[in-house]
């Protein structure tokens, strides 16, 4: 994370104030800024941020709300910032964003129509230490053991090569696997633990134990019953085994049976494939779309047709792997831009633009953005009406992920278009999976002018099976769940639903003192555990109280932030949330995981104005 | 200097006297001016920067100017590929494309298990139990117990350590050969590899050495040429991994790879082979073990054996096996594996049910073996039309004898024999691949796939009716 921060509020008293004021803009930005100032001044409980803020401990970004006819932002911003050059930049950086906005001449007022609040607190400097000191810990043990184990003083548990080819070159590298071998492996039973039910909001786990410290698994033949399911990305809850939801399917699979045998531009298009893909194309709203039987390959297969030598790609430096592998085989240029980052994104497209490419300075064929729609590590949301304005302002391509966010987030959920109230023709490709909120599998590209020739030049098309039409019925039946098609609003009701414990989870959690990331209506919840140790201590723990976490660390993180990852879903109860709330409240007080410094108490105002906000 | 001797030392001695006689302002005149030559030796006498920097003006110029290709070309709507068949129904023996009812050549369901009633009734049962998707990658929860099983019972069936499953065919060889092979890593690969290969290639980002087709001599001969650069820089070699990638039946030949020689070159030249198995596993050997069955050849001595479940099994996804040793290293490398939500758990039924129906009927394997040799001999002599593949491979090509000059004029040739077959009820399709990103493009051809559910009547119905199809169009 950035060394910068912007704390910028929104009172519910500021917001009466901006309705005022917004009228005149010029004016009423100063005023509310000015007034915001002053009441800070006046706010004890600002005084001890400011106390604080000497150290670089949070970023909040609140974008507010704009009035649709208004000219511009009757916003308010207040700025802590520190005396040093490098935060400054920061702070331009953050702030560039609106200012951006204004001098693009897109500030029609309708850039967000919500708030749009994300939390990247930082921890403090002894966690750093600690936690650096741990992985120092634990290397140092681990070059002791590896020592140990060439002198035979410990067992070797790990698989090795043939007799007959000892004497080709090694397949692995000795330090390649250093950390799997000495720090993974220590905690490995938090991974790949087997489930044997639906992957609802509860699930039923095999009890597996080991005897030798991880490297090998023996099953007990007991399973753990119930336990409260916090890590499938069931976020609406189409993963269940109801026999009325799934009666469609049932016919559909007894129809057709499993597999296609052919690939689309063979024999494989069957009649459901375009069933489904004509229905996905009415759901987001756009001309035509395509249906993949993988989602990672949804990406890793496509983007090669849209792109090659010539081009570039720009990419979010968080971006999933599907969509890295995507570029890299596209034969692209490949930049990257700091996660969410908007000044960043802005001068890489303009010395883009400006230079051409590099050593022959041609000008670029095309510039194609890749973003995700909520990533899935961060719990962030992408800044979709700014990246919408700079793509239009520099005449670039947008290819949206939206494997996280597609169900997951909009009033109907559509995804983070509908989010932010923005056309699905702004964007150029749109994509998603359907292995998260529809509890099936694959992925879809869709767009305008856009599949006609993905039917023709996807990779996918020509050489891999196409889904199989069960799983399209699954995705059909969601779907239609979602649309209203099937004649009920229950659809609906998970959207809302999951809209409502994301917030309460996340609001939760936040007044406990834990540091979690991301976006306040996201429901993939990251928090922040930092040390090593505590990966396994954490996820042991909260199986021990029947609940199922993940816990990630590094490489799939920055080595400072392990991380536990929670994905609400619109089928958990309040009672399954207050549970994992009650055992999380207890085990943060245990583990010492309440880094936060900006409980509720602290600061009461930021949280019951956000959730006013966003409840309505 | 020295060979002018007196005259240049004398010369010396009274510059240094003239040195110390001359007035003090005129040696600093001189300082100065030597330093001024100095300046003008190496100071520029324009200023570059000045010449390149753009004013914001210019950029914004620039920046104005550009103009992007379009996202995509247009397509013309009367493309081959727009216009594809769509089945209604399954795409089972009897098939129904674009509302005619054909037998069906075109899917690859050799074992005919696609609409088998014990798989079937297993992938419900497991619906039943576990609902559709998975919800997750194999790490987060996405391990479910059918899935466990899955890989256990492939690696029973083929005798090795260890499987891993894939959920997605294609992704299966793309993902492991980029989770060994990394940069400055060699890869010997023959040139009819197919797509999925190429693509696990070009991930792995290592030194590709392309051989001819089938051709043990121009591999040896790459490998002999690799150990002569070996022998160079003997460092570099001590970590340069090999690999040997070829298919155990090609795709895009429909013929099998020489493995008993292969195995000799890969101890020859301590070599790792990697074999996908997507066409021959289920269908080659006694047992349906594939291609090693097929040679009679140890499972352990092939590194890798990569393949789908898509054909044969009649599900979707892949999976890879060997031994643990190697195929462990996928279960946090492979990134199809990692990345990627695990195969739907019907899915995963399925496949254990096909594998239960092929380990109780091994003589299926036999019998797709005679119905293969029966269509291939019965498709010989074809005025215009000759058979590439195996005579036991159960999915063969059918090319031109002679172009015509052009691709594009080949595959509507070809076109048309499809549609005469398919008006009268054989569905066939050309083989189709993607021509610009082919590393070798095959010629353009008709597949023709055995499956065990064609008797005999409609093995000969079909290759007459190949034979009258190029009778008519071809002549």
């Amino acid at each position: 994370m950035e060394p910068s921060k912007q704390i910028s509020l929104t009172g519910r008293r500021s917001q009466k104030r901006r309705l005022k004021s917004a009228s005149d803009n010029y004016r009423g930005y100063m005023a509310t800024d000015h007034n915001a100032g002053e009441r800070g001044a006046e706010s004890g409980k600002l005084r001890r941020w400011k106390l604080l803020r000497g150290r670089t401990l949070l970023w909040v970004h609140v974008v507010p709300i704009m009035l649709p006819t208004a000219v511009c932002n009757g916003h308010l911003h207040h700025h802590h910032q520190k005396q040093n050059n490098l935060l400054k930049s920061g702070i331009c950086k953050k702030n560039g964003i609106t200012k951006g906005m204004k001098k693009n001449g897109v500030s029609n007022g309708t850039l967000y129509k919500k708030t749009f609040i994300e939390h990247f607190e930082q921890a403090p400097m002894y966690v750093a230490v600690l936690t650096f000191l741990g992985f120092g810990v634990g290397t140092v043990f681990g070059y002791l053991r590896d020592f140990m184990r060439a002198w035979g003083l410990e067992k070797r548990n790990i698989a090795t090569e043939r007799e007959e080819q000892k004497d080709f070159v090694p397949l692995y590298q000795d330090f390649e696997n250093f950390y799997t071998r000495n720090l993974y492996m220590r905690i490995r039973d938090n991974w790949n633990r087997p489930i044997c039910s639906v992957p609802g909001p509860q699930f039923d786990l095999m009890e597996r134990v080991t005897d030798d410290y991880n490297w090998t698994f023996r099953f007990t033949g007991r399973t753990i019953k119930n336990v409260i399911n916090m890590g499938s990305y069931n976020y609406l809850g189409f993963a269940e085994t109801d026999v009325n939801a799934l009666k469609t399917v049932t016919i559909e699979l007894q129809k057709y049976g499993t597999g296609v045998c052919s690939t689309r531009q063979e024999m494989g298009t069957l009649d459901k494939h375009v069933e489904i893909e004509k229905l996905v194309a009415k759901f987001l709203g756009v001309e035509d779309a395509m249906v993949f039987g993988m989602g990672f390959a949804t990406n890793s297969m496509n983007i090669p047709a849209l792109v090659g030598k010539g081009c570039l790609i720009l990419s979010d430096e968080l971006n999933h792997t599907s969509l890295v592998l995507g570029a890299r085989l596209s034969g692209a240029t490949i930049r990257i831009f700091k996660h969410n980052n908007m000044q960043s994104l802005e001068n890489l497209l303009r010395d883009a633009i400006i230079y051409g490419q590099p050593r022959s300075h041609r000008a670029w064929r095309k510039i194609i953005i890749l973003v995700e729609g909520i990533y899935s590590m961060e719990g962030s949301i992408v800044r979709l009406p700014e990246i919408v304005s700079l793509k239009k302002k520099y005449k670039a391509y947008l290819y949206l992920d939206e494997a996280h966010s597609i169900g997951a987030v909009g009033a109907t959920g559509r995804g983070v278009v509908e989010y932010f109230g923005m056309s699905p023709d702004d964007v150029d490709v749109l994509m998603g999976t359907f292995t998260k909120s529809f509890g099936a599998a694959g992925g879809y590209l869709a767009g305008k002018k856009l599949v006609d020739f993905l039917r023709t030049h996807s990779h996918s098309a020509v050489y891999a099976t196409s889904m199989c039409p069960a799983v399209a019925e699954q995705i059909i039946r969601a779907m239609k769940c979602l649309m209203g098609l099937d004649g009920t609003t229950q659809g609906l009701q998970r959207v809302r639903q999951l809209g409502r414990n994301t917030r309460y989870f996340r609001r939760r959690l936040h007044e406990m003192g834990f540091i979690i990331y991301g976006n306040d209506d996201s429901p993939v919840v990251p928090l922040l555990l930092y040390m090593p140790g505590k990966i396994g201590a954490f996820a042991r723990r909260m199986l021990e109280k029947n609940i199922g976490v993940v816990v990630v660390g590094f490489p799939a993180t920055p080595i400072t932030e392990s991380r536990a990852r929670f994905c609400v879903s619109a089928a958990h109860t309040r009672e399954m949330l207050d549970t994992v709330l009650n055992a999380l409240d207890e085990l943060g007080d245990f583990l010492r995981l309440k880094y936060s410094r900006y409980s509720k108490s602290s600061h009461p105002e930021l949280y019951e104005e956000t959730s006013h906000e966003l409840e309505d | 200097m020295a060979a002018t001797g007196m005259g240049q030392q004398w010369v010396l001695v009274e510059m240094v006297q003239a040195f110390y006689e001359a007035p003090a302002y005129h040696l600093i005149l001189e300082g100065i001016l030597i330093l001024w030559i100095i300046r003008l030796l190496f100071s520029k006498t324009y200023k570059l920067q000045e010449r390149s920097d753009l004013t914001p003006k210019e950029k914004e110029e620039l920046i104005e100017e550009w103009q992007p290709e379009p996202l995509v070309s247009p397509v013309p709507k009367d493309h081959p590929a727009l216009n594809y068949n769509v089945v209604s129904g399954p795409p089972t023996h009897i098939i129904s494309v674009n509302g005619k009812e054909c037998i069906n050549f075109a899917s690859f369901n050799f074992l005919g298990l696609l609409d088998n009633e014990k798989v079937k009734s297993a992938a419900q049962a497991s619906l039943k139990k576990y609902g559709v998707g998975t919800c997750g990658p194999r790490g987060f929860y996405g391990t479910f117990d059918v899935h466990l099983e899955l890989e256990e019972r492939l690696a029973k069936f083929m005798r090795t350590e260890e499987a891993i499953i894939y959920s997605y065919g294609f992704a299966t060889i793309a993902s492991a050969i980029p989770a060994y092979s990394k940069r400055g890593d060699i890869v010997f690969v023959d040139e009819a590899a197919c797509f999925a290969i190429q693509k696990g290639l070009q991930a792995s980002r290592s030194n590709i050495k392309l051989f001819k087709h089938n051709d043990m001599a121009d591999l040896e001969r790459l490998l002999k040429e690799q150990e002569t650069e070996d022998q160079k820089n003997p460092r570099k070699a001590r970590v340069t991994r090999r690999f040997i990638v070829v298919e155990g039946l090609y795709m895009n030949t429909g013929d099998v790879c020489p493995l008993p020689e292969l195995i000799k070159l890969k101890y020859k030249y301590k070599v790792r082979i990697f074999l996908e198995e997507s066409l021959s596993f289920g269908v080659l050997g006694e047992h349906g073990r594939g291609i090693t069955e097929h040679f009679g050849i140890n499972i352990d001595d092939i590194d890798l054996i990569s393949a789908n479940m898509e054909n044969s099994l009649a599900s979707i996804g892949g999976f890879c096996c060997g031994r643990s040793f190697i195929i462990d290293h996928q279960r946090l490398s492979g990134q199809g594996y990692c990345f990627s939500a695990s195969l739907p758990p019907l899915l995963a039924a399925a496949a254990i049910e096909a594998l239960n129906i092929m380990e109780d009927n091994p003589d299926i394997f036999q019998t797709l073996r005679a119905k293969c040799e029966r269509i291939h001999k019965a498709l010989q002599g074809i005025s215009g039309l000759k058979v590439v593949g195996e005579s036991f491979s159960p999915a063969l090509h059918l090319q031109l004898e002679k172009s015509c000059g052009s691709r594009e004029d080949d595959v509507k040739l070809l076109r048309r024999v499809v549609d005469y077959c398919m008006n009268s009820g054989i569905a066939l399709t050309q083989a189709c691949y993607l021509e610009k990103e082919e590393k070798c493009l095959p010629p353009p051809s008709i597949r023709v796939v055995i499956t065990v559910e064609q008797t005999e009547q409609e093995l000969d119905k079909a290759a007459s009716l190949l034979k009258e199809a190029a009778q008519s169009v071809l002549n």
